[in-house]
Parts: C-alpha cells; sequence; structure tokens
C-alpha cells in the first residue's frame, strides 16, 4: 500500500484542476487489493500518481463515475453505475457517466478479455462503500451524534434517532477531509437493493432516438473527411498512382500517400481528402494505383488448411499442457479416436464500419473514435510520433460494435498521419467495403484430436492445433505455446482425466491476426466439445452423462439447469438434441440445441436453451442480452459465413458475400443465469463458443451426420 | 441547390444530386443519427422515411428525395415516445445501439401498416436490418409490445 502524505492538502487537485469543493475518491491500482485514496489528500504530480475509477461527488450531491473502458454494446456503461449505486447509496439516475481519455493513471483500460466488471467489481465496491461511510462520518460529526446512529439512503445521511437529515452535497466538503476508513463493511449479497436486479440500461433512450454519439458522429469545426484505398494484400506498398481523376470529383481537394501501423509493420495506401464522407469516397474510387506486393506471400485459404493439417498430421508441436501419458493410453487403447477439425478466418463486422476523427497541432494530438484500448492508442501515437504520452489526447466515444476489432491501432494511427498531412482535423471513414477486406482476422485453425476409451471411460485425450496465434503476433515468445492452445477447456477435466495434452504446431503468414470475441474458445471450443460428443458416442454414454464424470460440483448444477429447462432427459432417441459446454473468461456457459429436418431438405434450429455461470453478477438481463448475442453471433460464425482468401486479398467485401442471420434465422433463446456465492466472470463473451458444437451435435443426434468443418450449409446437411 | 424538408424543417444544401441522402443527412445538415452500415442496401442501418415508406438512404438519391418528407429517427416523435421507442425501451433491446435507428424506423412503419404483425410478418418485414449484436429475439418481442402500446393509444 503506498504511503500517502497528509500535507499540503489541495495540492493533488490543485494541479488536477480539479477545485477544493467535491469528494474525489480513486484507487491505487487497478489490482484486487487496490486501496481507496481520497485525492484531497495526496501531494504531487498526478500524473505520476496511479488513480483509477474516479467517483466524484459534487456541493449538489450529483455523483460522476469517470469511465475508463468502453461501452460497446456490453453494458458496463450501466453495470458498474449499478455497482457504485449499491453502495453509495443513491439512486442509478444520480450516477453521470463520463468516459476517461486513454490515461495510464487509470490502469489497464482495454476493454476485452470481458473484464470490466469481474476485474474491477470488488474495488467499485470498496470504493463507494468508504465514501458512504465518510458522509455518514461528515454528518455525525456536524450533528455531534454517534456514527453508528446514522445510515445513508438515496443520497442522504439520515439520524436515525431523530430523522434528521443532510443530503450527500450539503456533507462533501467536511466528508473531504475525512480519513478514508481503512476496512469498510461491505453489503451482503441479499441486501442489496440495486445489484443482481434487472434494472433497465441508462444508455437505451439514448440509443431509440438517434441521440447517442458513436465515433461516425462526431463532428470538429473545419474538419474534412478521408476516405483511403489500402493495400488489399494487408501489408504491401504503394508503387504509385493516379489522383487526375478522383481530383476531378466535387468536393475532393488533396490526394496523397500515406502508410500507416499494422502491429509492427506498415502498410501504404493512398487518401483522398474531400468535403464529404461521399466525395472522399467517390474520389477513392475514380484513383488509380499500382501495388509493391513483394516481399511477402500471397496466401489462399486451400493452402492455409493444407498445411495446418499436414503440421497436426506429422509435427508434434510445442507442449503447452501435459499430464500423463496420452500417447503410451491411445497405443493400447480399447477404442480410440482420431478426428481432424477446422474452423475459418472470421472478421468482425461491428455495424459501425472503422473510423476516426484525429487532430494534430503540431505539440498535440488529439483523437477521437470508437476505441476499445485508448490507452494503447497514446502509446502506439507517442511511439510513432515521438511525442510524450500526454501529449497523446484519446478520446473514446460509443462503440457501435467491437468484438475485438476496435483493439487494433491501425485506425487511429493512420487518422493522425492523414491530419498531420493536412494540418488540420480530419474524419477517416472506413467504407465497409475496406472495414472486411483490410482484416485483421479470427484466425482459421485446424485441430487434431485424438482420444482412447477404456472399459466406457475417458482414458486419455490428446489435442494438437495448428493456426495463427494471436499472442506471437503481439509480442509473445514463438517458440512457447500460451493459453490460447487450451482456452475454452474445463479446468476440472485436467482433475479427473489422467491423460491430456494441448500442443500448439507453429503455424504463419502475413495475413494480420486479432482477437474475435472470445478470442480461442470460439474455435477451440467447437474441436473440444464435438470431440467430447464424438467420444460419448464411442463409449456408448448420454453426452451429459459422460461430462458429468469428469466435472466438478459447481458444473454439475450447471447440467442439472440445463437438464431441467430443456427436458433433455425426456427426448427421445436421435430428436436432435446437441449439448456443448466451455469456459471463457472464469464463466461457464452450457448450451442445448434442439434441431429437426426442415420442409425441402436441410435442418432448421427450433430453439436454444443457454445457461451461463457467472458467479457473482450485476443485471440478470444484460447478462441474458450477452448471452442471447452471442449465440446469434456464434450462428453466423457456424453456419452462415467465412473469410477466404485469393491470392493474398480477401474475398468477401461486403454483406452481399458474408451473410449474416437475420431476424427470420434466429430460434427462440432461453438463457438462465445461475445464482452461488462464486467470484465473478466475464459476461459479454463467454456466451459464444459453446452454439456451434452443440448446433452440429444436435444435427448428428438427428442425422448420423458429423460436421468437423465450419462453416456448413444447415440447408445443405 | 436542393431543398430537403427533414422532420418537418426546410433544409437548403449545395450537394451533388447524386449524392445518397444518407450522406446530406450526415454529413451536410448534421442530423447524426441515422447510420452508414454498409452502402448498398443490404443492412437497413440507413433506414428513413420517404414521405412515411421506409427507404435505404444510403441508395435514395438526394434528387429523389427534394420535395418528399423525409423523416429521420430524430424526428420520429418529439418525446422519444412512439410506441415503438416505447417497446425498445421496456425491454432494453439496443445493445451498441448502432443498427437501432434502422430497426425503429423499419419498424414503426411495419406497425402502422399492420397494427397486429405475427411472427411471419415481423421477421417479413425486419429481415432488411441486420443486428451484430445479435437483439433480434428482442426486436420481436418489442414489435410485439409496440402493438399493445398502439393497440391502447388508439382506444383512449
Amino acid at each position: 500500500m503506498p504511503s500517502i502524505t497528509n500535507t499540503s492538502k489541495r495540492n493533488f487537485l490543485k494541479i488536477a484542476g480539479l477545485g477544493g469543493t467535491a469528494l474525489y475518491l480513486g484507487l491505487f491500482s487497478s489490482n484486487s487489493s487496490a486501496s481507496v485514496i481520497n485525492a484531497s489528500e495526496i501531494e504531487g504530480d498526478p500524473q505520476s500518481v496511479e488513480l483509477n475509477a474516479w467517483v466524484i461527488i459534487d456541493t449538489s450531491g450529483k455523483v460522476t463515475f469517470v469511465d475508463h473502458r468502453a461501452e460497446m454494446g456490453q453494458g458496463s456503461y450501466h453495470s458498474v453505475p449499478q455497482i457504485l449505486a449499491e453502495e453509495l447509496e443513491v439512486g442509478l439516475n444520480d450516477i453521470n457517466v463520463v468516459f476517461g481519455q486513454g490515461n495510464r493513471k487509470y490502469g489497464n483500460q482495454i476493454t476485452g478479455g470481458s473484464s470490466t466488471i469481474r476485474s474491477n467489481y470488488k474495488n467499485f465496491l470498496k470504493l463507494t462503500a468508504s465514501a458512504r461511510e465518510m458522509l455518514i462520518a461528515a454528518a455525525a460529526a456536524k450533528w455531534a451524534v454517534p456514527h453508528q446512529d446514522c445510515y445513508a439512503e438515496l443520497g442522504h445521511v439520515i439520524h436515525r434517532p431523530t430523522g434528521k437529515r443532510a443530503h450527500y452535497g450539503e456533507l462533501v466538503v467536511a466528508a473531504s477531509k475525512m480519513e478514508v476508513p481503512k476496512d469498510v463493511k461491505l453489503k451482503k449479497r441479499a441486501d442489496y437493493k440495486l445489484i443482481g436486479k434487472p434494472i433497465r440500461r441508462i444508455d437505451t433512450k439514448l440509443k431509440t432516438n438517434g441521440s447517442v454519439i458513436f465515433g461516425l458522429d462526431k463532428k470538429l469545426p473545419g474538419m474534412m473527411y478521408a476516405a483511403v484505398e489500402r493495400n488489399p494484400r494487408l501489408r504491401g506498398k504503394v508503387k504509385s498512382f493516379d489522383a487526375t481523376n478522383a481530383l476531378k470529383v466535387p468536393g475532393v481537394t488533396k490526394v496523397f500517400k500515406i502508410k500507416m501501423l499494422v502491429f509492427k509493420t506498415y502498410r501504404e495506401g493512398v487518401a483522398v481528402i474531400a468535403n464529404s464522407t461521399y466525395a472522399a469516397f467517390q474520389g477513392k474510387k475514380a484513383l488509380k494505383v499500382e501495388w509493391d506486393d513483394s516481399g511477402f506471400e500471397h496466401i489462399n485459404t486451400a493452402d492455409i488448411f493444407k498445411r495446418q493439417e499436414e503440421n497436426v498430421k506429422t509435427k508434434e508441436g510445442l507442449s503447452y499442457k501435459k499430464q500423463g501419458d496420452p500417447d503410451k493410453a491411445i497405443a493400447t487403447a480399447a477404442r480410440k479416436l482420431d478426428v481432424v477439425y477446422q474452423t475459418p478466418y472470421q472478421s468482425h463486422y461491428a455495424m459501425e464500419p472503422l473510423n476516426c476523427t484525429a487532430h494534430y497541432q503540431g505539440d498535440k494530438i488529439e483523437v477521437w473514435g470508437p476505441i476499445q484500448a485508448p490507452d494503447w492508442v497514446q502509446d502506439a501515437l507517442s511511439g510513432e510520433f515521438g511525442m510524450p504520452r500526454e501529449k497523446i489526447l484519446v478520446n473514446m466515444t460509443f462503440l457501435g460494435g467491437g468484438f475485438g476489432r476496435k483493439a487494433f491501432m491501425d485506425y487511429p494511427h493512420e487518422a493522425a498521419v492523414i491530419s498531420k498531412e493536412l494540418n488540420g482535423p480530419v474524419q477517416v471513414v472506413w467504407s465497409r467495403e475496406d472495414d472486411a477486406t483490410q482484416g485483421p482476422y479470427r484466425p482459421g485453425i485446424t485441430y487434431r484430436c485424438e482420444g482412447a476409451i477404456n472399459n466406457g471411460k475417458i482414458e486419455a485425450l490428446k489435442f494438437r492445433m495448428s493456426g495463427q496465434n494471436n499472442g506471437h503476433w503481439m509480442g509473445g515468445k514463438k517458440d512457447e505455446a500460451n493459453d490460447s492452445t487450451s482456452e475454452g477447456f474445463l479446468a476440472p477435466y485436467f482433475d479427473n482425466i489422467k491423460n491430456i495434452s494441448f500442443a500448439d504446431v507453429p503455424f504463419e503468414i502475413p495475413i494480420p491476426s486479432m482477437w474475435w470475441r472470445s478470442v480461442y474458445a470460439s474455435t477451440n471450443g467447437f474441436a473440444f466439445e464435438s470431440f467430447l460428443d464424438e467420444l460419448s458416442v464411442e463409449a456408448g454414454k448420454d453426452p451429459l452423462a459422460l461430462r458429468r464424470e469428469y466435472l466438478d460440483e459447481r458444473c454439475h448444477k450447471l447440467i442439472d439447469k440445463l437438464e431441467e429447462v430443456s427436458g433433455w432427459k425426456k427426448r427421445k432417441k436421435n430428436e436432435g438434441y446437441g449439448v456443448a459446454i466451455t469456459e471463457c473468461f472464469s464463466s461457464t456457459v452450457g448450451h442445448i440445441v434442439k434441431v429437426s429436418r426442415r420442409d425441402g431438405g436441410g435442418v432448421k434450429i427450433d430453439k436454444v436453451w443457454a445457461v451461463m455461470d457467472c458467479g457473482w453478477y450485476v443485471n440478470p438481463d444484460i447478462i441474458r442480452a450477452q448471452v442471447e448475442g452471442s449465440i446469434v453471433m456464434g450462428l453466423g460464425a457456424a453456419a452462415f459465413h467465412e473469410v477466404t482468401f485469393k491470392d493474398g486479398m480477401t474475398e468477401q467485401k461486403n454483406f452481399y458475400s458474408y451473410p449474416m442471420p437475420r431476424i427470420n434465422d434466429i430460434p427462440p433463446i432461453e438463457v438462465y443465469v445461475m445464482d452461488n456465492a462464486e467470484d465473478a466472470g466475464g459476461v459479454g463473451e463467454p456466451g459464444l463458443p459453446p452454439l456451434a458444437p452443440a448446433l452440429t451435435n444436435a444435427i448428428f443426434d438427428l442425422t448420423g451426420k458429423r460436421i468437423r468443418t465450419l462453416p456448413f450449409s444447415l440447408e445443405a446437411v | 441547390m436542393s431543398v430537403l424538408k427533414i422532420n418537418g424543417q426546410s433544409y437548403t444544401i449545395d450537394a451533388d444530386e447524386n449524392m445518397p441522402l444518407l450522406w446530406a443527412i450526415r454529413d451536410i445538415v448534421g442530423l447524426t443519427g441515422t447510420k452508414y452500415g454498409c452502402g448498398v442496401a443490404q443492412c437497413g442501418a440507413c433506414v428513413v422515411h420517404l414521405d412515411g415508406e421506409a427507404v435505404r438512404s444510403c441508395v435514395t438519391k438526394v434528387s429523389r428525395a427534394q420535395g418528399k418528407q423525409i423523416t429521420t429517427i430524430e424526428g420520429l416523435s418529439k418525446n422519444n415516445d412512439h410506441p415503438v421507442q416505447q417497446a425498445w425501451q421496456e425491454i432494453d433491446v439496443p445493445q451498441c445501439g448502432y443498427c437501432h435507428s434502422g430497426q425503429i424506423m423499419s419498424a414503426a412503419v411495419l406497425l402502422r401498416e399492420n397494427p397486429n404483425p405475427s411472427d411471419q410478418d415481423i421477421d417479413n418485414a425486419m429481415a432488411g436490418n441486420i443486428c451484430r449484436c445479435g437483439t433480434y429475439p428482442r426486436i420481436r418481442n418489442a414489435i410485439k409490445i409496440a402493438a399493445e402500446i398502439q393497440r391502447k393509444a388508439t382506444k383512449s
């Protein structure tokens, strides 16, 4: 715990420009043991103070929460205030949320890994409970009554014996001079008034009348619009370009070559500047560009999967985890399976195409945009432009979807480069085609799954995967496997199956790859959970009964719930039921899918039941919404779309060749949330991975046909 | 110069007549509730009403919209209380919210034409609007709630 000096009390607030008439509470670091601090007691330079999660209560009693994470649909813009209001004892509508800029003082800002609640909730509870106790202490001192005779409710402190009340606004100045309590008592879950309740989202109204501001809605005085023709092979250079016709388009003012960051390499393109998005798009269409695509491979999708398959069939790869001796167990097993699964490349296709607004001003750069990691953008621009971090101002807008793509630094960097060349503010708008064809993508992966069964029990599991490793892209050690290799796999299997191994056979190509909602669990889960289904058939056991043999009590409860809501045990043989259960970002989710034959051929999905166990949770309706959406997105990746490459270029350019599930493709979905006393897990992503294997397992149950390659067509089954 | 009548107001704009209405509304008039999603009439994020009919503004030229009443999400109701908006709020339909201007504008036309839509009617009318967050189950429910709200309002 850092030492807090008690001299020159308002020093920090003065430097931070925050004045001295409110209660400002923050936290040191973002780890689980963060300590609450009163900003009025901090001395020194705010840039050097690791403060995050500011809660500010001003003299009008208004509470401001500085949200250091992005809102992209997952609902933390609402869920975090729902946590804060609970221990602070204010109404949810009394909390005003503002997005924080990129700044190290907030700790890690990347909105990814479904981490906003699970990695911060204990700190948020402690912070707001501390604030409440300081306000109560201020009132008790003012009234000269014992602290324990006072309590807080709806933004007031109340003296129980007399009913005397004081509004938080009247108390903040005195409260700001109080010591931060060392050990603050938190409420029991049973006493929560807000947490755990399906309270309506505070951002919904903004999203029903067009008033919410996404990146593309940011307008600056004098702002120009830019469209960029980028190298279609994702890493190449511009050999030459002819802007004659582009410059004839009314509204087009300038055309120039640019270079933008792609991880640690660069790609080149030609920027067209105009006075409207339309003119910039038209100008871009009129450009003639010759590319230099030398020095890297121009890949075809068929070659990718052929090489991966050869890898897993001929190489052991880098071991990630190994227990027992799976090779020996498989060699001597009575029954064994050895099969290959393949999952395709996928694109994010957030409904708001990439865009970024930037204003380079010589000694500083300011950017606005749908940004998942403002601190990373700050780092990247600081490095590329050679400016100190504090001169890079990164503002998050609401995000029109993110799914991992908007945690990448290429588009803010590109916007800053264009603004510098232009010497003025500019909004760079990616067309849907730009967004669809430039990556980075969820990598396509080949899995080899081997298993051994003796006396109806799983004796051994051996998994090998080969595909691009995002961890390696992002600077991880290339000669080591990482957790991407087993993401999605349920931990209790390690305790109860003797022989298990996971290995990654390295595979690299020049296509940029990146996180896609639920990351490797979204592909691994298909292989692991389909393979368990295959093993249950081989062992002659019910797929859920087989899983029960190796899972723990917590998982058994989830299975009980799945069975109860879906009528699993009453289903008839070959009626078309399939199940899958995966774990990711500390939450476990199970899906049961029911399918039947469709008139005119193929199969249709009749229903999906989902059970989410995310431990401690805030808002069950937001969780249900996230799981519903994950099911729709998982269905798209299983049975609707894929990204393919020809001669190093992406073949799918827009929704007409990358078809999305539409409302008429969606079966009834029922989602249940488990209640227990476990620690909080993630919510935004873990609902996705089980869908594909539960669906293909259901198709196997109905038809006897095992699907091992995604995507597939429901009509063609 | 073109004159566009948007949400009851007239705007005289200097724009290429071939410019899609979407960009005229967003970049020139400055109403940003109408969204760009695909530019090729595939996703429905840009749906506005032209004389009461749902059109995709990304493929509707400024020239075609002249002299017609254009309604955008900002003009659907004064107080964010059209039955569709109320229903959307009642069950928290939006997640990221980006596609919902278009979803709501499409649903509003459906409900005017068909005050009591079946699941099949909803699917038919809303299949042109993509939602990447996957809010479809809630869209379906909300349209039924909106129909109920509309029926009650008509009765009273």
